[in-house]
């Protein structure tokens, strides 16, 4: 969960950085569109900065999802990922960089923000924690409509009826009075991301979404995943799962140091990486017994 | 010891009388104020404004750092030297409620600590402000954590509540001390003062039992 958890290892390479418009170390124009041409930008984030006390976690990191991409980010851990992820929800308040939605104002971190800047990012974006983080004392149905029904003012019976639809497409709907801790670890996640969903946000956000799983529970998690991706859902995906990133992925970033070392097409970065970095990376992951 | 027994039998339902209209109600109301001074308080302490928090640690220094009984005399007897008269009753609600504020205060402050700061992101990620996080998602979590210590206080309020029969009010204790007054018994109604005050207590805390389990649907993780 600490989002500086061990990352004290520094990039060799972050002297003179700051002022970049983009990241020095990204071997193409990160700006260059990957997906369908007619495939409109919903976010656009650049320049992200942020430390905790000494450590600096993100140095400098850009970031474009147009609408209906998937773009994934995997790196070791410590390397900024989450923090990345947590700074486009709000949970984290970055030190410098814009962050702007389609649409809506461009978020200055370097300046005093807005008053309800935070919610202005929530109400574009919805977050799956890693820890599910489902409120125990409310049923799965509860969990799902407290966001649209208590946030959103939607009217209680479509909130139901909605969520009901939700929690049917995910193969929980026999589920829905049920308690969280009645759920295995699985369907807990699959709830997690029924109630990011009926938030109808722009942008779903995934914080390594089968890490805290058991082994044979990470399909159907990564499964529900890669079918709202078919569908056309715009997320940005935190994960360790290189299978689901090479099958789902439209873009991956790859991130060390807090800072992004190389991006690309999934074909790209895990056929021919062209950084070193991402190399020992993932031959770490694909063959960790070497 | 014929006339013993007698006494105690004859005593018995008048000093219960006196639990059931001047200790239960002396207690429960002054725990209910109690704990919304409390959660006010706990509020304080943990809010990131530094007045106010400094104000919070202020009140539970003061209440923890003085005694019930001198709090009760200072209200009764000591506000009307300047002014202030208040009746026994009242006299009594408002220095028991103060007194648990104080107490209560750190046990719904460490209650709203346990929750997981997850809990706050998962309100947060779903547009909720921090009042309604922590209204809709935080404070019932807390409220099972603070069953078992609060229970605690609530008890220890019944018993303290004897005190009152110093500032005039009829309760359990008070009704016994006139008995006792009257038949010199002192040792017999005194006993059974304390018999009845334990009997009260092992209620509550069957209540609380049940109250647990009640509740112990809710956080199993």
């Amino acid at each position: 969960m600490s989002p500086s958890d061990d990352s004290s290892q520094q990039g060799p390479d972050a002297a003179g950085e700051p002022p970049a418009p983009s990241d020095p170390l990204a071997p193409s124009d990160p700006l260059a569109p990957k997906a369908a041409p007619d495939d409109s930008p919903l976010l656009t984030a650049r320049g992200i900065r942020k430390s905790f006390g000494d450590n600096e976690v993100l140095r400098s990191i850009d970031l474009d999802v147009r609408r209906g991409e998937v773009v994934v980010l995997i790196g070791p851990s410590g390397s900024g990922k989450t923090t990345v992820l947590r700074s486009l929800n709000g949970l984290e308040t970055p030190d410098g960089g814009t962050i702007s939605f389609a649409g809506g104002p461009e978020l200055d971190f370097a300046k005093p923000l807005p008053k309800g800047a935070r919610f202005a990012l929530r109400d574009r974006s919805a977050m799956v924690f890693q820890q599910h983080n489902l409120f125990p004392h409310m049923t799965v149905l509860q969990n799902v409509i407290e966001g649209p029904q208590r946030v959103q003012r939607v009217p209680k019976a479509q909130a139901i009826a909605e969520a009901s639809a939700l929690l049917d497409r995910v193969g929980l709907a026999e589920k829905r009075d049920a308690y969280p801790f009645e759920l295995s670890g699985g369907q807990q996640q699959r709830v997690g991301i029924v109630r990011a969903l009926a938030l109808k946000p722009d942008l779903l956000l995934f914080d390594e979404p089968t890490s805290a799983l058991d082994p044979e529970l990470v399909g159907e998690v990564l499964s529900v995943i890669k079918e709202l991706a078919d569908e056309g859902w715009t997320m940005v995906v935190v994960t360790h799962e290189l299978g689901f990133a090479r099958q789902a992925a439209d873009e991956v970033l790859f991130m060390d140091g807090g800072v992004v070392v190389e991006r690309g097409a999934p074909g790209d970065i895990f056929t021919k990486p062209t950084e070193e970095r991402t190399r020992r990376f993932l031959d770490r992951i694909l063959r960790p017994m070497d | 010891m014929a006339s013993g027994w007698q006494l105690f039998l004859e005593s018995f339902w008048p000093i219960v009388w006196g639990g059931l209209s001047g200790t239960i109600p002396l207690a429960l109301a002054s725990f209910v104020i109690g704990l919304v001074i409390a959660l006010a308080v706990a509020l304080a302490r943990l809010s990131k404004n530094r007045v106010l928090s400094a104000i919070g640690r202020f009140y539970v220094s003061v209440i923890r750092g003085t005694p019930l009984l001198v709090q009760l005399f200072v209200i009764f007897y000591g506000l009307p030297a300047v002014g202030v008269v208040i009746d026994p009753w009242p006299s009594a609600i408002a220095a028991f409620s103060l007194n648990v504020g104080g107490y209560a205060a750190e046990i719904i402050r460490a209650a709203i600590l346990s929750v997981p700061k997850g809990q706050w992101e998962a309100g947060y990620t779903i547009g909720m402000s921090n009042a309604t996080t922590l209204r809709r998602i935080i404070l019932p979590q807390a409220a099972r954590v603070s069953v078992p210590p609060l229970s605690n206080t609530f008890i220890s309020l019944v018993k303290d509540t004897s005190l009152a029969s110093l500032i005039l009010v009829t309760e359990l204790f008070r009704v016994s001390q006139e008995i006792a007054a009257f038949t010199q018994d002192f040792m017999l109604l005194y006993l059974e003062a304390a018999l009845i005050y334990w009997l009260f207590c092992l209620a509550l805390s069957s209540g609380q039992n049940a109250l647990e389990r009640r509740l112990d649907r809710y956080v199993a993780q």
